[in-house]
């Protein structure tokens, strides 16, 4: 029975050494779905979205109702397009630029986790990780529009990297708030400290987490080079900025390398901020909850329940982080574009301070707390919701610490082990 | 051979052929391209052994930041298209003098070693391998705590981890950039002198 295999790698545990590789390859297959199907949806939507906000009707014809065949129809027609490279393009880079993009916004889908378990690498700086990967994503366009020849694209390459070095800051400090909060950067960990009510949200932990929900939107939403924050593209200025001169598959690559990193940001909002994969009504989630440790230890019936609780919390998840998208969507439809000038201004002077304030009123709230009320949050004792969260992900990495980092031998890899080998520790 | 010694040759091939490669372009451009090639794969290499922090570190730092601001500097004071550095054959002498010099540092400081010998592993109850959180020693480490060195054996002293050389490097770059802005700045005109 594959539901009842702790992992997948477990279920393949017959194969010698290569069940991880095998493992690997499902878990890069399930991926590689969730990454090429995500901009399919998102595109339709956005399509629609912008339809409705201009008073139209967007795509109607293509799959019948509400026209939801319509990226299936684009797709094909990109793909037959001729794939040009311009005379005055360095063809070599002109032609890996796209593949850095897609490589990187794919990559970080590696350490989000979708449910509770359900992680591709289960890594304990998850995420680092992510936001590292992420910041990959800025260098495949510098390249394209350094690469293109066009002035266009050297504008809106030069636009994108001086938007994306100081947008960087902001994001990763206002991630660090509720990670605070939390008092771990596995993003599994974080994910399951948040079960029971929505108040139990870190968004909802104190005013400095709710305000760095916000701040986290807007600086995720620049970071994603979306309106009214695209200077990189700012089509009535730059024609296409770096991607004028794509065509193609190529061009395409860059779109899905665009939608699906929305959707990672989103995803990083929803695990960090809005509760990941629990429903945020207490008794759904302790029954779920249960669900899932009752088919871990084998005392329900039926290992498939506890995979149910799974898909339900997957659903639960992509459902918080699509509203994101949407959002998303809806501002790009409703506000003008800002220009340089502006972005730059609005980062490194409003957004790095307010992102700074935050990070420092969030370390001082438990104290301010603990003077006047005597506990360290004001919804429920945070050691109780520590030890929950604790508890369920001491489950959940043995569950899925599986991939990426295979089980090597440190004797090996590690040849002064002695060093590093810590000696008395203090329990 | 298994899963980790085949990812391991893939990887170890690409860092090494992504230095060659940089090495041996002249666009600088299409250095740095190389460079991540070769550093992101440094960065898989890091993660293969288990060194989540370390990888994700050599990710944000050098491909994601020191990479992006060369090249971003490149677009900026470039005066033609792709800017190319041409190499005289002095400086090819003297680099593969310096290179292969190093090369015979790392091959006999290799050779110093007992590979054969077992070296000491972790033990499977430090809490740090049970659980596979590396982060919070690390963290505590940089806060000024290390809860597994003790340095008299009493059990009461411990070692005072990181929080020095972390301050000394913090308080170095704050000099740092303090002496930046300042020769960057806007030269401004005595009042009067015209």
């Amino acid at each position: 029975m594959m539901f009842a295999a702790q992992s997948i790698a477990d279920f393949f545990q017959g194969f010698g050494g290569w069940q991880y590789v095998i493992a690997a390859l499902i878990h890069a297959v399930l991926l590689v779905h969730v990454f090429a199907l995500s901009p399919f949806a998102f595109i339709w939507l956005e399509r629609k979205v912008s339809g409705r906000i201009q008073d139209r009707l967007g795509p109607t014809r293509v799959g019948g109702l509400f026209g939801w065949l319509q990226s299936l129809a684009d797709g094909i027609k990109l793909v037959q397009k001729e794939d040009l490279c311009p005379t005055a393009a360095d063809s070599m880079l002109f032609r890996s630029a796209p593949y850095i993009v897609c490589v990187s916004s794919f990559a970080a889908f590696m350490v989000l986790p979708f449910s509770h378990g359900w992680v591709a690498v289960a890594a304990d700086c998850g995420l680092f990780i992510i936001l590292a990967i992420l910041s990959l994503e800025v260098f495949g366009i510098i390249m394209a529009g350094y690469s293109s020849g066009s002035k266009w694209s050297l504008f809106g390459g030069m636009r994108e990297a001086a938007q994306m070095v100081s947008y960087e800051i902001p994001l990763a400090i206002c991630a660090l708030v509720p990670v605070i909060a939390a008092g771990s950067l596995n993003l599994g960990e974080v994910g399951g400290m948040q079960r029971g009510w929505f108040t139990n949200w870190f968004m909802f932990h104190d005013p400095f987490t709710f305000i760095a929900f916000f701040v986290y939107f807007v600086v995720a939403t620049a970071s994603c080079k979306r309106a009214p924050f695209d200077l990189a593209e700012a089509e009535s200025e730059l024609v296409g900025g770096f991607h004028t001169e794509y065509s193609g598959m190529r061009w395409s690559f860059f779109f899905m390398g665009e939608y699906a990193s929305m959707f990672a940001v989103c995803g990083i909002a929803s695990v960090l901020f809005m509760g990941g994969w629990n429903t945020g009504i207490a008794p759904l989630d302790d029954a779920l909850y249960a669900a899932r440790n009752a088919s871990i230890d084998g005392t329900s019936g039926s290992a498939a329940v506890g995979y149910l609780a799974n898909v339900i919390g997957a659903g639960v998840f992509a459902a918080k982080a699509s509203f994101g998208v949407f959002v998303q969507v809806w501002l790009r439809w409703t506000l003008p574009r800002l220009r340089i000038d502006q972005v730059m201004t609005t980062c490194l002077k409003y957004l790095v301070p307010i992102s700074c304030f935050l990070f420092l009123g969030a370390t001082l709230w438990p104290l301010i707390l603990v003077t006047g009320m005597g506990r360290t949050t004001w919804t429920a004792p945070v050691g109780d919701r520590a030890a929950q969260g604790l508890q369920e992900t001491r489950d959940g990495s043995v569950e899925v610490s599986v991939i990426a980092v295979p089980a090597v031998d440190l004797s090996l890899v590690v040849p002064s082990a002695n060093s590093l080998e810590p000696e008395g520790v203090v329990q | 051979m298994n899963g980790e010694s085949f990812l391991f040759t893939v990887f170890a091939l690409a860092t090494c052929s992504g230095a060659i490669a940089v090495v041996f372009s002249q666009t600088v451009v299409r250095m740095a391209f190389w460079l991540v090639i070769s550093l992101g794969s440094t960065a898989a290499l890091f993660f293969l052994a288990k060194a989540d922090f370390v990888g994700a570190a050599q990710l944000l730092i050098y491909v994601g930041g020191t990479l992006v601001l060369l090249v971003f500097g490149v677009m900026l004071t470039a005066s033609g298209p792709y800017l190319k550095i041409a190499t005289s054959p002095g400086e090819i002498v003297m680099g593969s003098c310096v290179g292969l010099l190093f090369l015979v540092v790392v091959y006999a400081s290799l050779n110093g070693v007992d590979w054969r010998e077992p070296a000491i592993s972790l033990e499977a109850s430090n809490p740090v391998v049970a659980t596979g959180n590396t982060l919070r020693p690390i963290g505590l480490s940089l806060l000024g705590s290390r809860p597994d060195q003790d340095l008299t054996g009493d059990g009461e002293t411990l070692s005072p981890g990181y929080l020095l050389p972390f301050e000394i490097v913090s308080v170095h770059l704050l000099v740092v950039l303090i002496g930046a802005a300042y020769l960057a700045r806007a030269k401004r005109r005595a009042v009067g002198s015209g």
